[in-house]
């Protein structure tokens, strides 16, 4: 069995957010770039596949230089060989699909295993693009996976609840939190992803069809008001001023 | 044609797809365009009611292969109804479905895709999106080259706003069987309230509840409200029996109430980048310097052992809570 898991380099949450000089991108300065965590869980059911009934794992990314942290993490928590689409990282989630979908073909991949939505730009799109690129099955929000000869069988988180998937492989599957825990990086296997290259290739080249044009802070909420006295006299005059002012009911 | 994907639920619109729709006829008006409302399933019994929130076609695939969802048969026939209608917008709401569904269609369609949108406007006959990132701490505009845009309306953000149409009906082939994932079992519900994400009024505890048995307090004064109850990480996490389903913040649900309640949460960014596009926050925590304040439209320093049920009192004695 071949699997391929997608990762993509993210700003960590704690980022404090600058909007870069072009009014449309993010300030690159003071960011720090961390593997997005959803695909911590992709990669993570990958390795635990291959451990229970053999596998070959692949880890991926799209981008420049920087994202080879992703992947030599990858590399050190079990991903057996790692490939750089070498990008400017400035398409949208349509452009990175196209590019993905351009090096998989042929390559008999089985299952690809992608986070389902990359956070930051939360845009939950790369991964059902991919599926359809390939016309192969998908199934996202996963939080439980189990493969049979050719087929899988999946839980999907829904609102209040979860549903069954079923489809045949290959498969792209997207990973919500809950699918599994993820292992830290052993020393040994951080010593022996030292010994592993990342394969680079140039990215195909393709166009995107949506951009970001403007980035802004959102406007600062009005200073809130603390409601006195004691508890019985809060809570009757937050019910009031929810009724009057804000008009919630 | 402006083009709404629209969901039923027990023979009703949802509540998501009726306000993608409001939002697709006001972007029709602004740009002289139809609206058309389209059902997918093996009953779309209740569909005629589209015309309510301003279809001028409400189309129909209807079969029963399509009974259960199939993302990729679900992408083919809606993708296939763009094309033959000449859509060049496509909205669905960004619900389970929406979201699983509509990036697959834009891949489809080699259209441009904007996730979970909380604005939307026409601007040289082509559609602009805005859409909160980085943990709502910036909002980015989606500006399109493609010829189809497609969007995923995020759920109680635009209002659900009647307006008639002409409503006129039209069936849409559908596809044969050779589906490659089709959804085979719904699994148990959690509980048979709104879910958070479309929910008004959530009361959210975190580890300031000290207990699982405590969120009953909670379940009290969101059932004097008609609210849900929601929770942070550090709750569903601490062991308390929470299901994942609760947790409110960046790797747990997106919602936009009207009116959010934390009670006992200390308000990191994780947790506000789920909660930050609440209409109105309030804030019951007994540190005086937790951040939540400085979101709060009103704030309570004090016990929430104390306070929420002398809330829950005020509200039954106030009759808020009919709607
Ligand atoms: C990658 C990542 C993703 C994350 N995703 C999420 C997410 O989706 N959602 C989320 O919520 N968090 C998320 N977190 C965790 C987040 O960073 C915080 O740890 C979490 O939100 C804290 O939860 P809390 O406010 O309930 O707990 P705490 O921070 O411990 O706060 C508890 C609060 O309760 C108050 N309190 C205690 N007792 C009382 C009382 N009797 N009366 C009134 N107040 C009381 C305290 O003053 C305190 O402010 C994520 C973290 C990471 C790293
Ligand atoms: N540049 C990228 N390189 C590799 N994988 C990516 C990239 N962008 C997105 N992905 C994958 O697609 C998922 C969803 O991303 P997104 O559509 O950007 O929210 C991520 O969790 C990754 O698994």
């Amino acid at each position: 069995m071949k699997i391929l898991v997608a990762l993509k380099q993210v700003p960590d949450t704690e980022t404090k957010i600058k909007v870069a000089a072009d009014g449309r991108s993010l300030d690159p300065a003071d960011v720090k770039w961390i593997t997005n965590p959803y695909d911590e869980y992709a990669l993570e059911e990958a390795v635990r596949i291959k451990e229970a009934k053999g596998a070959e794992v692949v880890a991926l990314s799209v981008g420049s230089d920087t994202v080879k942290d992703v992947l030599k993490n990858a590399l050190a928590l079990g991903a057996d060989s790692a490939v750089l689409l070498k990008s400017d990282g400035q398409g949208d989630a349509f452009a990175v699909a196209q590019i993905i979908a351009a090096y998989v073909k042929d390559k008999g991949f089985d299952l690809i295993l992608c986070g389902n939505k990359g956070m930051g730009g939360d845009n939950a799109a790369m991964g059902p693009m991919l599926a359809e690129l390939l016309g192969v099955a998908q199934a996202n929000v996963i939080v439980k996976l189990e493969l049979g000869e050719g087929t899988f069988r999946a839980e999907r988180e829904i609102e209040g609840g979860s549903e069954v998937v079923e489809g045949a492989l290959p498969a792209v599957i997207t990973a919500q939190k809950g699918l599994n825990e993820p292992r830290y990086a052993s020393l040994k296997g951080i010593m022996a992803a030292k010994k592993k290259t990342i394969e680079e290739l140039e990215a195909a080249a393709v166009t995107s069809v949506a951009h970001i044009s403007a980035l802004v802070l959102p406007p600062e909420r009005p200073a809130g008001r603390k409601l006195e006295g004691d508890s019985a006299a809060q809570a009757q005059a937050l019910l009031q001023a929810l009724k009057d002012e804000a008009k919630v009911f | 044609m402006i083009l709404v994907f629209c969901e039923l639920k027990d023979g009703q619109i949802r509540k998501p797809s009726a306000e993608a729709l409001s939002e697709g006829r006001r972007l029709a008006d602004a740009s002289g365009k139809q609206l058309g409302a389209l059902f997918v399933g093996a009953s779309c019994t209740g569909s005629a009611d589209a015309a309510k929130y301003g279809a001028d076609v409400i189309l129909t695939a209807e079969t029963a292969i399509l009974a259960s969802y199939s993302s990729d048969a679900f992408a083919r026939v809606v993708a296939d109804v763009v094309k033959a209608k000449g859509a060049t917008v496509l909205l669905a709401a960004a619900t389970a479905v929406g979201k699983d569904v509509a990036p697959r269609i834009a891949a489809r369609l080699a259209a441009g895709y904007a996730a979970d949108v909380t604005g939307l406007s026409m601007v040289d006959g082509k559609l602009q999106a805005v859409r909160p990132v980085y943990a709502g701490k910036a909002f980015a505009t989606t500006s399109f080259a493609s010829a189809v845009q497609v969007a995923t309306t995020r759920p109680n953000v635009f209002a659900a706003t009647e307006k008639a149409g002409k409503g006129v009906a039209e069936t849409v082939a559908a596809p044969a069987g050779d589906f490659k994932s089709v959804v085979k079992e719904i699994l148990a519900k959690a509980s048979g309230k709104v879910d958070l994400a479309e929910a008004n009024i959530i009361v959210s505890g975190g580890r300031g509840m000290k207990d699982g048995a405590n969120f009953k307090i909670l379940e009290e004064l969101a059932d004097a409200l008609g609210g849900v109850v929601g929770a942070s990480r550090a709750a569903v996490d601490a062991g308390w029996g929470l299901p994942h389903s609760m947790q409110v913040g960046q790797t747990g649900k997106v919602v936009s109430p009207t009116l959010y309640i934390a009670c006992g949460i200390s308000g990191a960014i994780q947790h506000i980048a789920g909660m930050s596009g609440s209409k109105f926050i309030v804030a019951i925590n007994k540190d005086s310097e937790a951040p939540i304040f400085k979101l709060a439209d009103y704030g309570i320093v004090g016990d929430l052992f104390e306070i929420v049920p002398e809330l829950t009192k005020s509200a039954k004695a106030l009759g808020v809570g009919s709607n």
